[in-house]
C-alpha cells in the first residue's frame, strides 16, 4: 500500500525518528558551490533546467558553508588553496557530504606539479569522487544521488540540541 | 605601416651600437645588454620612429647553461604602429642573477616582474615591491632554508617535500 491511500485511510503514519531524519536529510541536500576552476561550469549547469538539480531538493545553492550540508570540490586545488578548503569545510555544520568533482581535486588530474594538491582526500575526508574532466552534470548528478543513496543507508546524525532554556523559551513564545 | 628591424636598430644605435637580431616566423627579437636595458626601454617607448608603449609581457628563461644561465624576456607593442617585438637580454650570474627594473620604464613592469622573481629569483633592483608573487612567502626548502624557485631547470616537477604544507585530516 502506497503512502497516499495509508494517510487516507488511517489519517496518519507509523515510522521512525531515524528514518524521518534520514529521508529529510537526503531530500534537502543543500550544496556549497566551491568551484575554483573550470569544474564549475558544470557544477552550475546542474541547478540549469537541464539537469535541474530541484528534482532532488538540492537546488539551493548556499553561498554560506554555514548554511550548506554537501561540499561540492569543483576544480583544481592548489596548496595555497588547500587551506581555504579546509576552512570552509571546518565552516560547515554536521552532518556534511563531501563531493569531490572531476579529476583534478580527485587526484591532481593533469596537473601532476609542485603546486597541485594530488588529491583533496590528502586533508578533507570525501564521500564521493566524480572522474572526468570536467564530468558532465549527469554525472554529477549521479553523485548526487549515490551521496543520497549514502544517507540512506547509513545511521542518521541526530543532534541534541538539549531543552531550550527559560529565556530562549521566552524569546520564541 | 608597421615599423622596420632596420628602423628600431637605427633608434637603438647611439645606445647600443650594433644590436644582435634575430627573426623567427617574423617576429623579430633584439638581443640588449643589462647596463643598455633601461635607456633602450626609455628610448623605443618614447621615440616617435617606434613609439612602443605597450608592456605585453615579461618572463625569464632558464637555459640551464653556465655562461648566461637566465635570459629576461620583454615583449612589446606599438599601439601606433602596430608592431610587436622581443627584447632578450642575457644575464651573466648563475645562482643570484640580477636585472635592472623595467618599471622606470613601464608602470605595469612592476607585477611582471614580481612573477618572474617569484619562478626564477632574479632580483630586480630598483623594483618598489619585490615579493612573491603566486607562491606563499615562506617557500623554502624544509632542509636547507634556501628560497625556492620553481621554475629554476634544477626544481623537481613534484616540488620538495614537507615545503608546502597542507591541513590535517583529521584535527584533533
Ligand atoms: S577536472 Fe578538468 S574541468 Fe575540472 S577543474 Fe580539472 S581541468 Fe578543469
Amino acid at each position: 500500500m502506497g503512502l497516499n491511500e495509508t494517510l487516507e485511510r488511517d489519517g496518519f503514519v507509523v515510522t521512525t525518528i531515524e528514518a524521518i531524519a534520514k529521508w529529510a536529510q537526503k531530500s534537502a541536500l543543500w550544496p556549497m558551490p566551491l568551484g575554483i576552476s573550470c569544474c564549475a561550469i558544470e557544477m552550475m549547469a546542474l541547478a540549469g533546467p537541464r539537469t535541474d538539480s530541484a528534482r532532488f531538493g538540492s537546488e539551493v545553492f548556499r553561498f554560506s558553508p554555514r548554511q550548506a550540508d554537501l561540499l561540492i570540490v569543483a576544480g583544481t586545488v592548489t596548496y595555497k588553496m588547500s587551506w581555504v578548503v579546509r576552512k570552509i569545510y571546518d565552516q560547515m555544520p554536521d552532518p556534511k557530504w563531501v563531493i569531490a568533482m572531476g579529476v583534478c581535486t580527485s587526484t591532481g588530474g593533469m596537473f601532476r606539479s609542485y603546486s597541485v594538491v594530488q588529491g583533496i582526500d590528502q586533508f578533507l575526508p570525501v564521500d564521493v569522487y566524480i572522474g572526468g574532466c570536467p564530468p558532465r552534470p549527469e554525472a554529477l548528478l549521479k553523485g548526487l544521488m549515490t551521496i543520497q543513496d549514502k544517507i540512506d543507508r547509513s545511521k542518521p546524525t541526530i543532534i541534541d540540541m538539549g531543552k531550550p532554556t527559560l529565556s530562549e523559551s521566552l524569546l520564541t513564545a | 605601416m608597421a615599423v622596420t628591424k632596420e628602423a628600431i636598430c637605427e633608434v637603438l644605435a647611439p645606445i647600443c651600437g650594433t644590436v644582435q637580431t634575430v627573426e623567427h616566423h617574423g617576429d623579430i627579437t633584439f638581443l640588449i645588454d643589462k647596463g643598455d636595458l633601461i635607456e633602450a626601454g626609455h628610448e623605443l617607448k618614447s621615440h616617435p620612429r617606434t613609439l612602443f608603449n605597450l608592456l605585453i609581457d615579461i618572463t625569464a628563461i632558464d637555459q640551464y647553461r653556465r655562461k648566461n644561465r637566465f635570459e629576461m624576456v620583454y615583449i612589446l607593442f606599438s599601439l601606433d604602429h602596430s608592431t610587436r617585438i622581443r627584447l632578450k637580454v642575457p644575464l651573466d650570474e648563475y645562482d643570484e642573477p640580477r636585472c635592472p627594473s623595467f618599471t622606470a620604464v613601464y608602470e605595469n613592469a612592476n607585477w611582471y616582474e614580481r612573477e618572474t622573481y617569484d619562478m626564477y629569483g632574479i632580483i630586480f633592483d630598483g623594483h618598489p615591491d619585490l615579493r612573491r608573487f603566486y607562491m606563499p612567502e615562506d617557500f623554502v626548502d624544509p632542509e636547507t632554508g634556501d628560497p625556492l624557485y620553481p621554475l629554476r631547470k634544477d626544481f623537481p616537477v613534484m616540488g620538495i617535500q614537507g615545503s608546502l604544507p597542507i591541513p590535517e585530516k583529521n584535527p584533533m
